[in-house]
């Protein structure tokens, strides 16, 4: 299955990622239009930085799941179908617990007192609208052993340079 | 895709060879930008200084303010400025260049003849100088004493060349906003200084700073360079000739000219003509010049060279693979040329000190050593015609006929053939009986976020149809001529009926046996002066504002920083000025409200933004009926 992943070490931090984010969470889907809506709709992924590296952060659909457990109106859930965790705005009674519990921060307050979070762009049939916008393929949409086995070549390739360089 | 991409067939069978012969283009190179930054999209990215970048978050959860406090209206109307600041500064530096070429041939200096003495003339005495007794070359001088004196002007008198030619009741608008120009450079300078770290924090100061680079940019850079060019190689009378790929010659040499100031393509169009027999002994019939982007309008409209294609298609006139030489001079020029030429026997062929491009073979141009360094660039064609690879040649077979060189003077001796007291009345009789219902110019350029030609040609042929005439100028002159729509076959098919006996009558009243063209070629971008005149020269004649006028100004695909400001001159015109790309402002709606509705109470005109060649021809259309109306006109 494709998972949200992120090559922080080529993020430039300049945050194209959040603002698609905000406009496939608005009514119209176009960026002069979202900006034009009288509620401005929510960016659900931020790109964080310590100064050194940058992180573009959102809902790490963990498998133990704090917040659903921590939700007593059951708005935060998992779907059946998708197997993702998700926000039913209808249920939210907006007791934050769900925000104290996400050990990521990932989840916000919505324009109508409700949790909203990354929802993978549910809504969307092609690849979440952060990766998309993506200019420097830091944020990826990709299985899990994909990535993984990337990331070994890249560790080879810098084991030869080391031993090149010794 | 590819279809997507053009709506010019002879553009779209070169995308197929370029896909072949493995040249990247402009499209694929658009493609591979995607998704383009958002924030810079809006204009709300600020780079100013080096505290920042800094980015204001549209949507209001991140930042609000820049790092020293600047809002996004702040950082949307500073950039607003520099950029047409930035495109004033390329008109103004083309005028000055011919400036000094008028004072170079009047001093004997350089071998440029003094073509238009009528029009010198003309020039002198609107500048109220005393032609008498004073030979051509002393007045030439003294007409360029005065434009030297606008560059140089340390009072704070308003530019002399604006007060002389603007309309009275436009500078009497301009001096109450306090936006007169003084001294074009001093001008360029401040709007730098005004949007440099901790300046002006007023959007709508800068606002009106933007409104006065459209006045630089008008009269010391658009009126001065077609006034000076037209001194000294003529002013423009009808030519008919042909426009796009299919005009260059597998038999002969092809040399294209490219850029915008026509004082080099002058003398190679020249050089071509007399080393013709150099071209014989090297095995070809001749030497075809043609031209791209506004060089090449500057050349058809007085030479009556032969138009090869515009701006998005220009590594495709290299793609035929029978370019021999691309020689080009200021603006608009790919750097990609060099990668492009590299891959053909084509020499590209840079020319100005302003603009190199690693790969091209440098030939240092100077107006005294013109007739030399045109004559090595057409002896380096002659070269490279001898190393072509015929497997690698494929020259579409399009081209349309057009007839162009519609100046002012040519229009007015058109008409007056009708009326020979009064040339103007019966364009402006038919425009008030409602034959014509008004005049759209179309001007600018190929953006390549939109289909090439697609807007021009959509919207011009719905203006035709509701009896709209329609002038054009620069890139878009190119794109409405490879169309069909210059020539009289064009107002046969696409004119309504009103407009089209309008244009058949003073088509059979000039001698030309045809109706005129329904769009009339005005010549490249800075002759856009040319429709200020006209439009100047109308509001003159009825005794009204020009912003009265049933007139409205589009630029359908615009790209350039010169698209910005030859706009806000339209603007400050009092006409309506469509755009039909988006420009990097709607990050801020105080500056987006300025544009497109606020500032028309004090100064007359508008942007009016739509990206719907069809709706954007209806928005003019019903803008033209509301003028009409204000007029006491029928609609």
């Amino acid at each position: 299955m494709k998972q949200l992943l992120v090559r922080s070490e080529v993020c430039v931090g300049c945050k194209s990622c959040e603002l698609a984010c905000a406009v496939a969470h608005s009514q119209s889907k176009t960026l002069i239009g979202a900006f034009l809506e009288p509620v401005r709709p929510k960016k659900r992924v931020f790109v964080e930085t310590d100064g050194r590296i940058n992180f573009p952060l959102q809902c790490r659909q963990c498998s133990d799941r704090p917040c659903v457990h921590a939700c007593m109106a059951g708005a935060m859930h998992l779907d059946p179908t998708t197997g993702l965790v998700q926000v039913n705005p209808e249920k939210c009674v907006g007791c934050w617990m769900c925000v104290m519990v996400c050990p990521f921060g990932a989840i916000t307050e919505g324009p109508s007192h409700q949790a909203v979070k990354c929802d993978r762009c549910r809504e969307l049939d092609y690849e979440p609208a952060c990766v998309s916008a993506c200019p420097t393929k830091a944020l990826q949409w990709v299985d899990v052993d994909h990535f993984a086995a990337v990331g070994r070549r890249s560790w080879v390739d810098h084991l030869k340079e080391a031993n090149h360089h010794a | 895709m590819l279809n997507e991409r053009s709506i010019d067939p002879a553009a779209l069978d070169l995308l197929k060879k370029a896909a072949v012969d493995g040249i990247e283009t402009v499209w694929d190179r658009y493609d591979a930008q995607q998704p383009q930054c958002g924030f810079g999209s809006l204009g709300i990215c600020c780079r100013h200084c080096i505290q920042g970048p800094c980015r204001i978050d549209p949507f209001g959860q991140g930042p609000t303010r820049g790092i020293c406090g600047a809002t996004a209206d702040v950082i949307v109307a500073r950039n607003l400025l520099r950029q047409v600041a930035a495109g004033a500064a390329a008109h103004v530096d083309h005028a000055y260049d011919a400036v000094e070429a008028l004072e170079l041939a009047a001093q004997g200096k350089i071998d440029y003849p003094i073509t238009d003495k009528h029009k010198l003339r003309t020039i002198a005495a609107g500048l109220g100088l005393d032609a008498t007794g004073k030979d051509l070359n002393a007045l030439a001088l003294e007409v360029v004493k005065v434009a030297y004196a606008d560059m140089g002007n340390h009072s704070h008198k308003p530019m002399q060349w604006l007060m002389a030619h603007a309309p009275k009741e436009r500078i009497a608008v301009w001096k109450s906003l306090g936006i007169l120009p003084r001294n074009p450079d001093r001008e360029i300078r401040e709007a730098l200084h005004q949007t440099t770290m901790g300046m002006d924090a007023d959007p709508v100061n800068l606002i009106l700073a933007t409104a006065k680079q459209g006045l630089v940019d008008g009269y010391a850079g658009l009126k001065l360079a077609t006034d000076m060019q037209d001194i000294l190689f003529g002013t423009p009378t009808p030519v008919v000739t042909q426009a796009n790929l299919g005009v260059l010659k597998a038999d002969y040499v092809n040399l294209i000219v490219h850029g915008h100031v026509p004082l080099l393509s002058e003398k190679i169009v020249q050089w071509a003509k007399s080393l013709s027999a150099e071209a014989e002994a090297v095995g070809a019939k001749g030497i075809q010049v043609a031209g791209i982007c506004c060089t090449g309008n500057e050349v058809l409209m007085r030479q009556g060279v032969p138009l090869a294609t515009n701006f998005l298609a220009q590594e495709l006139a290299i793609v035929t693979g029978a370019v021999d030489a691309m020689v080009v001079d200021v603006q608009c020029i790919m750097p990609s040329l060099a990668q492009v030429a590299s891959c053909y026997h084509t020499e590209l062929i840079t020319t100005m000190p302003i603009v190199k491009i690693p790969g091209a073979t440098h030939i240092p141009f100077s107006l005294e050593h013109a007739d030399e360094v045109a004559q090595v660039i057409v002896r380096k064609a002659l070269t490279a015609y001898t190393k072509r690879d015929p497997r690698k040649i494929q020259i579409p077979n399009h081209r349309s006929t057009i007839m162009a060189g519609f100046s002012v003077e040519a229009i007015s001796a058109a008409l007056a053939h009708i009326d020979a007291e009064q040339p103007l009345k019966p364009l402006v009789d038919n425009i008030a009986n409602g034959n014509i219902l008004g005049v759209v110019a179309t001007v600018g350029c190929n953006n390549v976020k939109v289909t090439q030609d697609l807007f021009h040609v959509e919207m011009v042929k719905e203006l035709l149809k509701n009896n709209v005439l329609v002038v054009a100028t620069g890139c878009s002159a190119h794109a409405l001529a490879k169309a069909g729509l210059m020539n009289s076959e064009g107002t046969e098919h696409f004119a309504g009926a009103s407009l089209k006996a309008v244009l058949t009558a003073i088509g059979q009243a000039a001698g030309l046996g045809a109706p005129l063209p329904p769009v009339l070629h005005m010549g490249s971008c800075v002759d856009n002066s040319r429709i200020g005149d006209l439009v100047t020269a109308i509001a003159g004649y009825l005794g009204v504002d020009t912003a009265a006028l049933p007139v409205a100004a589009s630029a359908p695909e615009p790209q350039h920083e010169k698209a910005l400001s030859i706009g806000t001159w339209a603007v400050t015109m009092g006409i309506t000025t469509h755009l039909g790309v988006v420009p990097p402002v709607l990050g801020s709606q105080q500056v987006t409200e300025l544009l497109t509705n606020g500032l028309t109470d004090v100064i007359g005109g508008k942007f009016y933004v739509e990206t719907d060649p069809l709706r954007a021809a209806q928005g003019l259309i019903a803008d033209i009926r509301t003028k009409r109306q204000a007029l006491g006109l029928t609609n």
